[in-house]
């Protein structure tokens, strides 16, 4: 009764006689993938599951920031570097900041640079506590995003009593600090580190020797040292694959220099090395954190600064490391109170180039958990 | 009286100033609007402080008084020249204080840079080393478009420039050669960065750097899609942070904020604007 099933669509005559046909697919992956933290979108080219070859689309998100630069004051600008890398907004603005101080040719008061640096380091922390818990989530460990964001929330918490924001603080201003610390600043700080280091040991008891996140990380986008320095890719990417490089020690900026902290390396240059990195990151950061809160000086907060920015004619770059890589800023300015033109050398831009390299031959479920281990932020990658 | 005196002294390099944009870096931005007294107050201080500083040098002396030469030349050459500096010359005395600091800022001029480095460029590649600098401590050279891409091999293979870490462009619309193409590279064996730039026409091509350093691939791609710098050589060069089919490029000058690509919004978001 039934018709004969037409099976040419199968298209069994094909030499090999597979209805399973094995050339190459091309599979879309975002922007509005969960894993993709944000909108970056990968073509993946596949055999099978392994991956040919990838190439990102991005700029979902590009808001033009370097030409708003152009169009604002110098001090104006200032917030705006913030919605860059909103988890790390405080680096972003420490960044600006210092840059347009070297344009002026000052410099912050020791006590600004002091809270700038237990600032940007709680920042730090608080970066790498939101990279753990959504590289956890994108691999399967559902808990560490809740542990970790419980405990950002501490974080948010003297953030939001010394600046009144949360997030994007805007807490600098060109030539140090606007904000006198709050009564009991130090004393949260302090009680945030002894708080801070046990939870830190919860997050590497669920993690570190788990059997499914070793092999999950184990060996997976692997980078070596050499291609990472090709591909420009800073930060704890490029400690991880063994090169002890981190601006802070390397061109101290601020208050570093009277730091005694340590470059935490990998050895592998895979995803488990820069798990172990940033973990071993944070543990420096409670140092600085425990070092600075003691010694912090009292004096100005504010160096001398005219209240209408005028840099002199000249150009310059400077960068500071933080919590993706190097975060640069290159300015031009013509002597009027707009700069001539506002480069940003977003870490995360130039760090997920270097996915390509990490995920070739690899698996599909790899390119999540090599998105995750990048660390990108999509507002820094379009700005 | 003898702020009066300076503020004539201020107007009078104007017309060596109106020559500086082409043969010096100095930018010359369209002025956005007409100087204001304090803005006249702070001009004129930088330049009366650099006079002393960089007196026995006439070439820094004309660039360090161009940022006071378009903001004089606005009010002085509309018509009135002595109104807009006696007005400036009375708010000058109250707000002696904060023009103060820009004042100190003015004395680091760039300074030539001599180094081995740039004495065997220069023999090796004669005019080709445009200048070669160091402005706040940090150094650049500028060289030609035709030498750059000898100049950036040797600069990764010879003198430990490994690393790469940034290449954009600026925009100078009144001068010739219009962009100024930046390179900004890191030694990781000496710890120490330096920037390369070269000066090109509009629509010249620079040779690409993806052959030397891959990360340049996206930061050229970056480059070409904000200012339409094309990179020859590059592997795939196309925008990167805008829609392929978007028409301008946003970051010269003369792309106003405000300005779009009206068609490609229109037909792809299906709204009149996107502002």
């Amino acid at each position: 009764m039934s018709q004969p099933i037409d099976t040419a669509y199968l298209d069994l005559d094909t030499k090999d006689k597979t209805f399973l046909d094995s050339t190459e697919m091309v599979l879309n992956m975002g922007p509005q993938h969960p894993s993709t933290h944000g909108v970056l979108r990968v073509i993946l080219k596949l055999d099978g599951e392994k991956v040919l070859g990838t190439e990102c689309v991005i700029g979902y998100l590009h808001r033009g920031v370097e030409k708003i630069g152009e169009n604002r004051t110098y001090t104006m600008f200032n917030p705006y570097v913030d919605r860059m890398d909103y988890v790390a907004a405080v680096s972003n603005g420490l960044g600006y900041c210092e840059t347009v101080e070297k344009l002026l040719n000052v410099e912050a008061p020791p006590r600004a640079q002091y809270i700038r640096v237990i600032m940007t380091e709680l920042c730090r922390i608080a970066s790498h506590q939101v990279w753990l818990g959504t590289h956890a989530l994108d691999i399967g460990a559902l808990t560490p995003l809740f542990y970790a964001f419980r405990d950002r929330e501490e974080i948010l918490k003297i953030f939001e009593k010394y600046c009144g924001a949360r997030l994007t603080t805007h807490a600098f201003r060109i030539g140090g600090c606007i904000y006198e610390t709050y009564d009991g600043f130090e004393e949260d700080v302090k009680k945030y580190c002894t708080f801070f280091l046990p939870k830190l040991d919860e997050y590497e008891e669920l993690l570190t020797t788990n059997r499914i996140w070793v092999t999950r990380t184990k060996g997976v986008g692997i980078l070596k040292p050499e291609d990472c320095i090709a591909l420009g890719v800073t930060g704890p990417v490029l400690r991880a694959s063994g090169v002890k490089w981190d601006l802070r020690k390397a061109q101290p900026y601020e208050c570093y220099k009277e730091m005694d902290f340590e470059i935490p390396t990998g050895l592998n240059g895979d995803t488990y090395d820069r798990y172990l990195v940033r973990v071993a990151e944070m543990r420096q950061s409670v140092r600085i954190l425990q070092q600075a809160v003691d010694s912090i000086p009292t004096g100005p907060i504010m160096a001398k600064v005219p209240k209408v920015i005028k840099p002199p004619v000249g150009e310059v770059y400077h960068s500071i490391e933080a919590p993706k890589g190097e975060l640069g800023y290159f300015i031009v300015s013509d002597g009027s109170t707009q700069p001539y033109r506002v480069r940003v050398r977003p870490p995360s831009f130039v760090n997920l180039q270097a996915l390509d390299k990490m995920v070739r031959g690899m698996l599909v479920a790899d390119v999540v958990a090599v998105i995750g281990t990048l660390d990108i932020v999509l507002g820094e990658v379009d700005r | 009286m003898p702020e009066d005196s300076k503020g004539s002294d201020s107007v009078s390099p104007q017309p060596e100033g109106a020559k500086a944009p082409a043969e010096t870096a100095a930018p010359g931005k369209p002025q956005a609007k007409p100087a204001t007294p304090e803005a006249a107050a702070d001009v004129k201080s930088p330049s009366a402080g650099a006079a002393p500083a960089t007196g026995s040098k006439p070439t820094e002396a004309v660039k360090s008084a161009h940022p006071a030469a378009p903001k004089t030349a606005a009010p002085g050459a509309s018509t009135k020249p002595a109104t807009p500096a006696a007005t400036a010359a009375k708010p000058a005395a109250p707000a002696a204080k904060p023009p103060a600091a820009p004042a100190k800022p003015a004395g680091p001029a760039p300074e030539p840079w001599e180094s081995e480095l740039i004495t065997a460029l220069r023999q090796q590649n004669g005019s080709g080393i445009v200048e070669a600098s160091r402005y706040l401590g940090q150094r650049y050279v500028i060289v030609d478009s035709s030498i750059l891409q000898e100049i950036l091999l040797r600069m990764r293979n010879a003198e430990g420039f490994d690393y790469c870490v940034d290449i954009t462009a600026v925009h100078y619309p009144k001068r010739e050669q219009q962009f100024d193409v930046v390179y900004v590279l890191y030694s990781f064996p000496h710890n120490e960065r330096i920037r390369v730039k070269t000066r090109i026409k509009d629509g010249e091509h620079v040779p690409s750097a993806v052959p030397i350093w891959e990360t340049a691939n996206w930061l050229e791609r970056e480059a070409y899609d904000m200012f339409g710098i094309v990179f020859d050589g590059h592997p795939g060069l196309k925008r990167i942070l805008l829609p392929d089919d978007w028409k301008g490029h946003p970051l010269r000058k003369d792309y106003d904020i405000l300005q779009q690509d009206r068609e490609w919004v229109q037909i792809n978001l299906g709204i009149e604007s996107g502002q």
